[in-house]
């Protein structure tokens, strides 16, 4: 199982050390490698335990250390009244908070097949899909198609438009988490195609990724989420 | 793998061998695309053995000019074989695709890169012309036994411009890790002069003339900063490749330790110093022409007065 990266800890011994009073009664909060309800090698042979394993346990993890300390200089500045300290910290926190906002749904959107991975959307979903794209195999093509052709290092979307009530294909440069495509957008799946979701087994053929993937997509969880969002 | 034709010789490498088509994995196309025009290729020169007369050049593919394997261990001949035939080819093949029988056909690089550029907002070959041109660049700014210390002319603008040889080396650290995503970090020497057409420099002197360590993201290059490319004052030195298909089947996720590496035991300070001589040099050359260009308008401006002079003295005296 992933390790898991205890960082709780720290609000306590940060309200504890404490004395401000700016301080009392708002503890920071920080974050924490959240645990993969797999093992690294499950994903086979879509996704390589050694990419699964670094990708969670290094880049993930760099992500949210490096978000947790964004957050503590925010946190001091803003205390101040450091503006331009303020402003200056918002790349920082949209690359490292966006990193870790996107890997924890991307977790999420994968499951090995003996526990629904691959498996098509049925209920609303799946209806939902056929009605805006026509069918699930013209849905994947054009998020390969997409995903093929992000210049650079990003993320390729599914994604629900709250208050159209439709489904969108969307693309975010770097680590952009979808809302800076619109707040009204929520994702559904989301595919990395950052070069260390696959170089280490597909080389530089992003397209061979991208068509396998779909063996361990994980669409429960993308159909729980469409439900809650339009009951 | 079906291509392993690299040879641990370099001479084995000539750019031609490279041009003809081989299999390699092609972009996703839906089944109800249309096949894509044949790509003609044409030979830089004179050939008898094509019908049309027209004689275009088509960008090619430079190999590096040390072996696949002379990086090593720094950087694996895998590495080095996957990114150059694989990643740099990608970008010859398609662009050549893409400029077949349009008006960037006959374009040098630079002049492709910049007409695409289209200030900012990219036309579809932006992105290829550009990488092309920037892995050439890196290509040549490694060599196998480099790193060690700049010396002469470069290590003296170095110490004026950033106090010493660390200090620009960390900042050039820092600008390739904080790179959000893929780009490159350059150094990069620059001209004193304004984006603005009618800036003078009233006192130009070559000291106005910096180091800077720059950063791009993707495939911009600080070339497209100073829109004119006859100029091109902004003369790039060195660059590293922070995308993560360069450093990642050896370095994994550290990237810290590649950039660490590259600076330590790849760099060609004799590649860099010579671009530097060739910038000073055009600096110096684009100076003269600027002062020439001014006095030359000082000479028309003054013949200009001398009648204007005249006309209105004329006006004067009637009105008294």
């Amino acid at each position: 199982m992933a390790i898991r990266t205890l960082a709780s800890k720290q609000t306590l011994i940060r309200c504890a050390a404490a004395s401000p009073v700016l301080r009392q009664g708002r503890g920071l909060q920080t974050f924490s490698l959240p645990d993969l309800p797999y093992d690294y090698g499950e994903l086979e042979p879509a996704i390589s335990g050694e990419i699964m394993k670094i990708h969670h346990q290094k880049h993930h993890q760099t992500y949210i250390t490096n978000y947790n300390k964004a957050l503590e200089q925010l946190e001091e500045a803003m205390a101040k009244g450091d503006s331009s300290k303020v402003v200056g910290l918002q790349s920082a926190i949209k690359f490292n908070g966006g990193g870790h906002v996107n890997h924890s749904i991307f977790w999420k959107n994968l499951a090995p097949a003996h526990k629904g991975g691959g498996e098509p959307p049925h209920a609303a979903l799946g209806w939902a899909i056929d009605t805006n794209f026509g069918s699930l195999e013209i849905l994947e093509k054009i998020v390969n198609a997409e995903g093929a052709a992000l210049q650079g290092s990003g993320w390729v979307w599914l994604a629900l438009d709250k208050e159209l009530k439709k489904l969108r294909i969307e693309t975010t440069a770097n680590q952009d988490p979808l809302v800076t495509k619109g707040l009204q957008l929520v994702p559904l799946l989301g595919i990395d195609v950052w070069e260390h979701a696959y170089y280490l087994q597909y080389k530089n053929v992003r397209p061979d990724y991208l068509n396998n993937i779909w063996k361990v997509i994980n669409w429960k969880y993308a159909s729980e989420v469409y439900e809650k969002e339009v009951a | 793998m079906q291509e392993a034709v690299y040879s641990s010789s370099c001479s084995a490498l000539t750019p031609h061998s490279f041009m003809r088509p081989r299999p390699r994995p092609r972009p996703f196309m839906s089944p109800n695309s249309k096949p894509k025009a044949k790509l003609i290729r044409r030979d830089c020169g004179p050939s008898s053995s094509y019908k049309k007369k027209k004689v275009l050049c088509q960008i090619e593919l430079k190999p590096p000019p040390y072996p696949t394997n002379a990086l090593e261990p720094y950087i694996s001949r895998e590495s080095l074989e996957y990114h150059w035939s694989r990643h740099h080819r990608g970008h010859v093949h398609s662009l050549n695709k893409q400029i077949a029988g349009t008006d960037l056909d006959d374009m040098p690089l630079e002049d492709i890169i910049l007409a695409s550029y289209n200030k900012g907002h990219f036309l579809p070959s932006f992105n290829h012309a550009a990488q092309i041109w920037n892995h050439d660049f890196f290509w040549q700014s490694m060599k196998p036994g480099g790193g060690g210390r700049p010396s002469g002319q470069l290590l003296q603008l170095i110490e004026r411009d950033f106090g010493s040889l660390e200090r620009m080396l960390m900042e050039l650290k820092a600008a390739a890790s904080t790179q959000f995503g893929s780009g490159w970090a350059w150094l990069v020497y620059k001209a004193n002069k304004l984006d603005v057409g009618n800036a003078v420099n009233p006192l130009p002197s070559e000291k106005d003339n910096k180091l800077v360590v720059a950063k791009t993201p993707n495939a911009v290059n600080p070339l497209v900063w100073d829109y004119s490319v006859n100029a091109c004052l902004k003369l790039l030195l060195i660059i590293k490749l922070v995308q993560q298909h360069a450093y990642y089947l050896d370095y994994e996720h550290r990237r810290v330790d590649y950039v660490s590496t590259f600076l330590e035991k790849l760099v060609s300070w004799e590649a860099v110093s010579s671009r530097l001589e060739m910038a000073m040099q055009r600096a110096a050359k684009r100076a003269r022409e600027e002062k020439k260009r001014m006095e030359e308008d000082d000479m028309i401006i003054g013949d200009k007065q001398a009648t204007e002079v005249y006309l209105n003295s004329d006006e004067d005296s009637e009105t008294e």
